[in-house]
């Protein structure tokens, strides 16, 4: 008897494992021929309803491949996941990620499968591909809509008092004190989310270029930076006029994106930096969103040059390591057409233009997706930094943090982030850093 | 595995032989085996590469030997003393006050109250409860608009800061509710160590007429060092490496004014510096090092002198 | 007046330690009672209507019934990972305070990394997948002893040390050696500290959420921890079904403190305090 314990422990812990074991199984193809997609997504609400439209409508159309949707964190925690899955040759089917410099970072030409030439891209815009590019292969088709980064304001707000849309900084700021006389916050802030507060500097990136045609080129090659920069060193200025002047909402620091798009829509705030595609999904529970929420472009020097600066839609993408590539070409295809946008039209109101040919906004269309189409036919918009150039900071929404709350002056923080750009560049092992 | 442990040194005699022999049936080394094959494989291998990973530009897809540049870029990350100065500070304030209410909560759960029990409950049950848990829900008590905290100090007439949205307070909020929700283990620590005390002690005491205090002062304090020491280790521990209730409730923020070297390399790892980030962490790993093992001998001292 | 100063001194200490203890959970409970609309406030008003099964329902069904999946998988990795733990911290422990020596100096250095060092991700993530353990259960079984050993040798070497070694050599007159002589004499010993040691490994690991995360991504293999990581961004806008959430997933560790409250001191006493 004198084993007896250890056998029988040994029993448990086999019997555990294998109990175990069996929870772990992943979706192989049936037997009836119905194949199983993974469709990986963040989990902000627009993301999420929006992937369920197209899966819904993609499913319906055929009936032979079922999408089981995962969702991830958003921001960098999700960009970690992301990035851990692939490297691990574990990521799902198809999945939902950022274009611009954060794909670069999945270094698509090892990892995700190559679309060049394919039909899949037939109706997307020519002018999208750039952002899912890298050394001239095409990665991934455009999920949703693209969105404006800048002010959004409180039209009620403007009405009441008489106010025009601003067309330069100084405007801006007259219009701030007008605010601020009638009791209402003219800036909200919500540096809880961090990322929030980036909106200053990243959404002036129009007035940047504007002002500096080769900016991305020359800060891509580390010859442009932010501190010696004066048109980019605004960004920051702004961040820290508006604060200095009392502008911002009480208890910004701990405020979170969601009190402060309530903030804006209930007209306590008069304007909130941020991007256009806050606005749908508030729609269903506030429907004055719709109408009383106004966009405009974060002023700059010159009335003349006023634009905005526009974010490009996500994209998705195939990994190498799937084993349905058929299937997910398919599902690649739909969501680049315009069928894919009638469907997601009637779920989720589109915050700005699609890149699709032949996708078409609703004609009860938000107001903020409006006034965005305005800049987008005069020709005044710029695709923010991120989407022409791979080199993007990773501690920009701390510094913005520090700057706009008063604790980094405006040049140090742009300093700052020139520090770590510099790092993530010779992280990346980039050339000419 | 047992020959290296009948090494060249001589035996006097075959009796300490025998009880060698003896001691090596009775105390086996197989007994270590299951806790080393899993300790070994899951952490420690992974360990030993991470130092070899601390040495290149690591990118998850590739990597590339790059020497000691990212203990280089580590260090001179402009954050880095901030964050030192937080970690330090983070873990005194968070040990000393968990040596100092727990003990106080210790003296008064061991007296003859009647809601012992209970209450010996209630401190121990944040321990319970998850840290994600925990930060969500002090997050909103400490909202400045319509927080509890703040509403309470509005009732006496204090207007409460932004707790969380302040760089004068956010880490010493965390700080706080660190040791709300770890006060109840070094509580049960002290307990325990105060009802280790011969009776015999007090009894010495009353004898000489000594009240209340005079008890404390010179029975409780002393003898209940081995619990002074175990609460100030696993806290002090604890607080400088600590990162999840500071990461759900502050992320490092406003700014980097509540970063610790825990979140920075964390912040690191996010941006996919993983050889940075791994630098970092074996930094860390000497820091603490340094600070504990001194720490650690100093008051294991005391411990045998009292 | 003593008396009376006693009973002052009780009410204090009851008051003061209610409400710092309590209310936070006093709010928890409260806001997952509360509708959508009042819970947004997150203040002490009495909810105006209860829809408490409501509230349920919904927390329940969100995205396919994750919770109860998640549920079941939390339940299986704490009690494999805690009976693993348990049984091989206390093995190495005995052999770690009784037999002295090189080995056993080895030993107790790497027991201090193991509360010093913070683990390394990515290459652990590789090794698992060599070993085909990655986003499996038994693979997160495993981080979890392993990650939670260290801390549970401390304390069952602490608690050895106190039992005296007449008792093995009294053993091994009966015949009792290695093996045998642990599970039979010593191991029965321990249940005291193995029930601190089961108390806290499982709320560490049960409350765990770190690990599940990056080592069973998916929602197959969800913990309740991770749930409620995903619903805290999910439902930003609703608390009151966060707050449920939040209550239950803490009802499991209330349970088992319930069920061990009484015992927790008493392997504190003889363990723990002496390091």
């Amino acid at each position: 008897m004198k084993t007896s314990h250890r056998a029988l422990g040994a029993a448990l812990a086999v019997l555990a494992m294998t109990a175990l074991t069996s929870c772990g199984s992943g979706g192989e193809p049936a037997a009836d021929g119905t194949v199983t997609l993974k469709f990986l997504v963040d989990n902000s609400q627009a993301t999420v309803d929006t992937a369920k439209a197209l899966t819904d409508a993609f499913m319906q159309a055929n009936p032979t491949i079922k999408i089981e949707t995962e969702t991830r964190p958003g921001g960098s925690e999700g960009d970690n996941i992301v990035k851990t899955r692939l490297s691990t040759g574990d990521m799902s089917d198809v999945f939902w990620y950022n274009s611009g410099s954060l794909l670069q970072a999945l270094n698509p030409s090892q990892t995700l499968v190559d679309l060049t030439g394919d039909p899949v891209l037939q109706h997307v815009q020519k002018d999208f591909l750039p952002v899912v590019t890298q050394a001239g292969k095409v990665y991934g088709v455009p999920a949703g809509t693209a969105m404006g980064g800048g002010i959004l304001y409180n039209r009620k707000v403007y009405d009441k008092l008489g106010l025009k849309v601003p067309t330069t900084w100084d405007e801006f700021m007259a219009n701030n004190e007008k605010i601020k006389a009638a009791g209402i916050a003219p800036v909200i802030s919500t540096f809880k989310d961090t990322w929030t507060s980036q909106l200053f500097v990243l959404g002036d990136y129009y007035n940047v270029q504007a002002a500096v045609p080769n900016f991305a080129q020359d800060y891509t090659a580390g010859k442009a930076k932010f501190a010696t920069t004066p048109a980019a060193t605004a960004g920051f200025q702004h961040l820290a006029d508006v604060h200095a002047k009392g502008y911002l909402n009480e208890g910004f620091g701990s405020a979170t994106a969601d009190q402060g798009m309530k903030l804006l829509v209930e007209g306590k705030g008069a304007h909130y930096p941020m991007l256009s595609a806050q606005v749908p999904p508030l729609v269903a529970s506030m429907p004055q969103a719709a109408t009383d929420l106004g966009f405009f472009g974060i002023p700059g020097t010159d009335p003349a040059k006023n634009g905005a600066t526009v974010w490009e839609p996500a994209g998705v993408y195939i990994p190498k390591t799937t084993e349905n590539l058929e299937a997910a070409k398919k599902f690649l295809a739909f969501v680049a057409s315009p069928a894919a946008a009638d469907a997601v039209n009637k779920a989720v109101q589109p915050a700005g233009p699609y890149r699709v040919e032949g996708a078409k906004l609703p004609d009860d269309a938000v107001q903020v997706a409006k006034d965005l189409q305005v800049y987008i036919d005069k020709g005044a918009t710029a695709p923010a930094l991120e989407f022409v150039s791979p080199v993007k900071g990773p501690s920009l929404e701390q510094i913005t943090v520090a700057v706009g709350s008063g604790l980094t002056p405006p040049a140090e923080g742009a300093a700052q982030y020139d520090k770590d750009v510099e790092k993530q560049a010779k992280q990346l092992g980039l050339a000419g850093w | 595995m047992t020959k290296q442990h009948a090494g060249p040194r001589l035996e006097p005699g075959a009796a300490a032989e025998q009880q060698r022999a003896r001691r090596r049936s009775a105390y086996p080394y197989t007994l270590y085996l299951p806790a080393a094959v899993v300790y070994l494989v899951i952490f420690l291998v992974p360990t030993v590469m991470a130092f070899y990973f601390a040495l290149t530009r690591w990118t998850l897809f590739d990597s590339t030997f790059v020497g000691l540049d990212n203990f280089r870029d580590f260090l001179s990350e402009q954050n880095l003393r901030i964050g030192f100065v937080n970690t330090l500070f983070y873990a005194v304030v968070t040990s000393g006050l968990k040596v100092v209410c727990g003990l106080l909560l210790g003296v008064l759960l061991t007296s003859k109250l009647r809601l012992r029990g209970f209450l010996r409950s209630v401190v121990f049950f944040p321990v319970l409860v998850s840290t994600v848990a925990v930060g969500i829900t002090f997050s909103a008590l400490l909202r400045p608009d319509t927080g509890l905290v703040n509403k309470a100090l509005a009732l006496v007439g204090v207007d409460g800061p932004d707790w969380l949205g302040d760089a004068n307070t956010a880490l010493l909020s965390v700080a706080l509710v660190d040791v709300w929700k770890g006060v109840g283990i070094a509580t049960v620590i002290y307990i325990a160590g105060i009802l280790s005390i011969p009776r015999d002690y007090y009894q010495a005491v009353a004898v000489d007429g000594g009240g209340a205090w005079h008890r404390f002062r010179h029975v409780t304090l002393p003898l209940s060092w081995p619990a002074t020491y175990s609460v100030v280790i696993l806290s002090f521990i604890g607080g400088l490496r600590s990162f999840d209730l500071i990461w759900t409730m502050t992320r490092g923020g406003p700014g980097f004014t509540s970063d610790t070297i825990a979140s920075i390399i964390y912040k690191q790892y996010q941006a996919g510096f993983f050889g940075l980030s791994t630098a970092g962490n074996v930094l860390l790993f000497i820091v603490v090092t340094a600070i504990v093992v001194p720490l650690n001998y100093v008051l294991g001292k005391r411990q045998v002198a009292a | 007046m003593r008396v009376l100063r006693r009973f002052g001194g009780e009410a204090i200490a009851l008051v003061l330690a209610a409400v710092i203890f309590l209310v936070p959970f006093a709010l928890m409970l409260l806001t997952a009672v509360k509708d959508q609309a009042q819970a947004i406030d997150l203040d002490f008003a009495w909810p105006t209507e209860w829809p408490v099964v409501r509230n349920l329902v919904d927390v329940v069904e969100a995205r396919d019934f994750v919770l109860l999946r998640a549920y079941v998988n939390s339940t299986l990795v704490t009690v494999a990972s805690v009976a693993l733990i348990v049984v091989f911290a206390s093995m190495a422990a005995f052999v770690l305070q009784r037999r002295a020596g090189r080995l056993g100096s080895v030993a107790n250095f790497l027991v201090l990394s193991g509360l010093i060092i913070p683990p390394a991700i990515v290459p652990t993530i590789w090794l698992l997948q060599a070993l085909g353990l990655f986003k499996t259960m038994p693979g997160l079984v495993l981080i979890e002893v392993a990650f939670n050993l260290a801390y549970a040798v401390l304390l069952f070497r602490a608690f050895i040390a106190a039992i005296p070694r007449e008792l093995d050599e009294a053993a091994m007159i009966d015949g009792c050696t290695g093996l045998s002589l642990f599970f039979r004499v010593v191991f029965p010993l321990l249940r005291p500290v193995t029930i601190t040691v089961i108390l806290t490994s499982s709320v560490a690991v049960f409350n765990d959420f770190v690990n599940p995360l990056y080592f069973t991504p998916g929602d197959d293999n969800a913990t309740v921890q991770v749930t409620l990581y995903n619903f805290q961004s999910q439902y930003n806008t609703q608390w009151n079904l966060l707050f449920m959430d939040i209550v239950l997933i803490t009802i499991p560790p209330l349970l088992l403190f319930i069920f061990f409250n009484r015992k927790i001191v008493a392997g504190m006493t003889a363990g723990a305090i002496k390091g």
